[in-house]
């Protein structure tokens, strides 16, 4: 119910007070309200912005976040006042709706950007005004549309076919998308080359060519060298056939191939030459023969697989459809109209062209269309008039429906355009999105290793790389996926190399952690930073964790500077004699070998030299140790 | 040859596109009856402001608040500060959505517009709502009695209860339970009269209803219930 009904509910139900005369029955209680009725103005801040508003003109949607107790979790108590941090100018629509019942669109913001507030504020978007009901529902489909056309140029064409689809999704996808195979391609370019030898031939065999020796009349070059038309005829019709029994097989959905427009023209253009085959050689059925023919140039359509333009086109006339309907319809009446006049403006004239109506008609089409063949003209005063008046109204009725067949045009021919960027430009995305995946990775294992560095006083450099709190959140995150699972994230290259040489990398890893054991007690970062940047160097042997279990302990020492604790992973430990001082946080990482399972001689307890092992960060005064093990 | 027959149709065709072209271009006016649209748009800017708080106070039983507050909704829903008939019917049909509140609407609209102008005006719907909410037993029957006498006259006859019992009908709509028979408006009427009809001559007149309703208890319970309305 609108807003206003609210504040004429009172009134309605006072008025009820007609029919207490004539009530048959009692009346029963009215609801007790225990609400207090004084109003009072609350104050909102959306983002600095302050409105005030009457309670009751929130309260009227009660279903909203601004009129449910919802906004309560908004409330700051020290302002005294509901605080939404959002975005300001679209609240000042919000509200309106609130004081005056209607929602309206405001046409220079993103359609996304209105839908997001409305949907925080629990406002559903059907209630929009009928002034902005339109434009809000066009900016909509719009919308969705490019982005069910970005979803679908994702993943249509260009992606890489599912690693085990059967020879007949791989025939199909060769049809419908050429360039994904050279095979594709080649026969793409084949058809082609083969429709327009065959439209070539149908045209030039109508051709007259020097006639036989002995003969004086001019043949048609059809009849001179029929064998070799024949010829062609055949082999064209093959290939054709060839290419149609393949596209059907390979369809995923046989009866909607069948159906297709493509597929129909297809069979029409290969019919007529099978008829011919069966056909006999008879006088009379000939004739119906030689139109059948006709239907060979059908094959001139199928040049739309090869060309978009002529799809275009073709998608274009038929979103067109009614205009072009309207644009038949007003001419045909026209054309009766004018002709009817012609004929019997004409009709006293003797020997006149005009011998009846519908032979006036083509008259009428071609003073309309401006043709102006000249084969019949009108000789009567009346009989000119109205013909001048024929064709400046033809000129009219043509000129009507062609801006908007033009738009459409220009409507289906920019999409198809942008398509085709978007495909472009998907390449470059989707390679800066691999990047951007890559980097993170690449950042969390290159803060698992580094833990190392840190320790160099005089790689100071390193120390001071600050990472955000958030960065240190994001992985303890990771690690605790990593402990969960108990495998280790890496990036592409390690792990391909690893799968490779697994039995190679075993020794040496094994090399590489014995020696780093050491290591922990002697502040060997230095030399264990060395040999893991060697490992990383030698990215062939780096991580082949298949053998050697490593457990990377991740320490992370915070400094006297007190409050300043970035993350969570922050810790105070004084037993780490770390000279970092002025850093923030140092992060060591300490490699402890324990043994798999199949290496029995490699037992080596767990390391004593970390004290307080804790998994989870528990205070920011305690050392706090997060152990992630590597498999 | 003289000109004959489809000529001159000819030419009298000719003409009359000629003096259309003419007429569109503007050079030749002929007498045109006067626009009558620009009249609509004064109306629309027809406003009415009430009289002032003090005095609405002196004449209503309502406090300043109550004012204040119901003044903001009244002005908010009408910003011309009138309410017209066809606005009325639309709220107050909206209370209403199984059935059709237009009939009963008109009554009440009538019962509101206290000087008949055709409009509600704000003193018209305060005023109405003090007695209808603030009023003494008899005010409220009063302007019953007032809601049922559509002609003014002082006399309710059977068929104006019939009209204001149909439309009051008309309200419930079709799906109701029992279904509303097409006789019942009239029995009820008929009730109506067998209890309030003194002296048996037909009509209905503000003593005796006063006097009837008074002695009847329901009513007179009922009378308190829609005094919190506000």
């Amino acid at each position: 119910m609108a807003a206003g009904v609210a504040t004429w509910l009172p009134f309605a139900r006072a008025a009820a007070v007609g029919w207490l005369p004539l009530a048959k029955k009692t009346m029963p209680k009215p609801p007790v309200d225990k609400k207090s009725r004084n109003d009072e103005i609350l104050f909102v801040n959306v983002s600095g912005l302050r409105f005030q508003t009457w309670k009751n003109t929130l309260d009227r949607y009660p279903d909203t976040l601004l009129g449910s107790s919802e906004k309560e979790f908004f409330f700051n108590e020290d302002t005294q006042e509901y605080f939404f941090d959002r975005d300001p100018e679209m609240f000042r629509h919000i509200l309106n709706f609130y004081r005056t019942g209607k929602l309206h669109y405001p046409r220079q913001e993103c359609i996304q950007a209105f839908d997001e507030e409305l949907a925080f504020y629990g406002i559903v978007p059907d209630i929009i005004g009928d002034c902005c009901m339109e434009e809000y529902r066009d900016r909509k489909k719009e919308n969705q549309e490019r982005l069910a056309e970005d979803t679908e140029a994702e993943m249509a064409t260009d992606t890489p076919l599912p690693p085990h689809s059967t020879s007949r999704e791989r025939l199909w996808r060769a049809f419908e998308n050429p360039h994904t195979s050279t095979m594709a391609l080649v026969f793409y370019y084949v058809t082609g080359f083969f429709i327009a030898v065959s439209v070539i031939a149908n045209v030039v065999e109508t051709v007259p060519c020097r006639p036989l020796k002995g003969s004086k009349k001019d043949l048609p070059c059809g009849e001179k060298y029929s064998l070799a038309f024949f010829c062609m005829d055949t082999a064209c019709v093959l290939i054709f056939t060839f290419e149609y029994l393949m596209r059907l097989f390979a369809a995923p959905s046989r009866c909607k191939f069948m159906r297709s427009v493509m597929s129909v023209i297809d069979v029409v253009a290969i019919m007529p030459y099978y008829i011919g085959l069966v056909m006999p050689e008879n006088e009379d059925v000939s004739g119906a023969f030689v139109t059948l023919r006709v239907f060979r140039v059908f094959r001139i359509f199928k040049f739309s697989r090869h060309s978009q333009g002529l799809r275009i086109l073709g998608y274009t006339l038929k979103s067109c459809a009614s205009e072009l309907g309207f644009l038949l319809f007003s001419l045909t009446m026209a054309i009766i109209i004018f002709a009817t006049v012609m004929f019997y403006a004409e009709k006293g004239t003797k020997g006149t062209n005009f011998t009846s109506i519908p032979a006036s008609f083509w008259y009428t089409i071609v003073t309309m269309t401006t043709l102006g063949y000249g084969d019949m003209v009108p000789n009567t005063i009346a009989g000119k008039i109205f013909g001048s008046i024929c064709s400046l109204s033809g000129v009219l009725v043509i000129a009507l429906p062609v801006p908007v067949i033009v738009s459409n045009f220009s409507r289906i021919y920019h999409q198809n355009q942008r398509a085709d960027k978007m495909r472009a430009q998907q390449k470059v995305r989707l390679a800066r999105i691999r990047l951007a995946k890559k980097g993170t990775t690449n950042a969390f294992l290159q803060y698992k290793e580094e833990g190392g560095f840190q320790f160099r006083e005089s790689d100071s450099a390193l120390c001071l790389k600050n990472r955000s709190s958030f960065e240190h959140q994001h992985h303890h995150l990771l690690h605790c996926l990593e402990k969960t699972t108990n495998h280790e994230f890496t990036d592409e290259l390690t792990f391909s190399e690893m799968c490779m040489t697994e039995s190679v990398g075993y020794r040496t890893s094994r090399s590489t952690s014995i020696s780093s054991q050491q290591g922990v007690t002697t502040s060997c970062c230095p030399r264990r930073a060395k040999r893991r940047a060697i490992r990383l160097a030698n990215s062939t042997v780096s991580v082949s964790r298949g053998s050697v279990q490593e457990l990377d302990t991740l320490q992370v020492h915070k400094t006297s500077a007190g409050p300043q604790s970035r993350s969570s992973l922050n810790a105070r430990t004084e037993d780490l004699k770390l000279n970092c001082e002025d850093r923030d946080f140092t992060a060591a990482i300490i490699s402890i070998p324990t043994p798999p399972a199949n290496t029995p001689d490699e037992s080596l307890p767990p390391s004593p030299a970390i004290p307080g092992i804790l998994r989870n960060s528990r205070s920011s005064f305690t050392h706090e140790t997060v152990k992630i093990s590597s498999l | 040859m003289g000109i004959q027959g489809m000529e001159l149709f000819a030419i009298g065709v000719v003409i009359i596109l000629f003096v259309a072209v003419l007429k569109q271009f503007g050079i030749l006016e002929p007498m045109s009856l006067e626009d009558s649209s620009d009249s609509d748009l004064e109306l629309s800017t027809v406003r009415h402001q009430p009289e002032g708080l003090e005095q609405l106070q002196a004449q209503t039983k309502f406090t300043k608040k109550e004012l204040q507050s119901l003044y903001r909704g009244f002005k908010n829903e009408c910003p011309s500060g009138l309410v017209d008939e066809e606005t009325f019917k639309t709220i107050y049909s909206q209370f209403f959505p199984q059935g059709d509140a237009t009939t009963y609407a008109h009554f009440l609209f009538n019962a509101f517009d206290l000087d008949r102008n055709g409009s509600i005006r704000f003193e018209d719907f305060v005023i109405g709502l003090s007695v209808l909410l603030r009023g003494s037993v008899t005010e409220k029957l009063n302007w019953a009695f007032n809601l049922y006498d559509i002609n003014k006259d002082g006399y309710i006859t059977k068929e104006e209860m019939l009209l204001i019992m149909k439309s009051i009908y008309d309200m419930m709509g079709r799906y109701t339970y029992p279904c509303v028979r097409d006789e019942a408006p009239s029995e009820h009427v008929e009730k109506f009269f067998q209890k309030m009809d003194r002296n048996r001559d037909g009509v209905v007149t503000i003593e005796e209803f006063i006097e009837t309703c008074q002695k009847d208890e329901n009513i007179m319970n009922s009378m308190q219930l829609f005094e919190n309305v506000i």
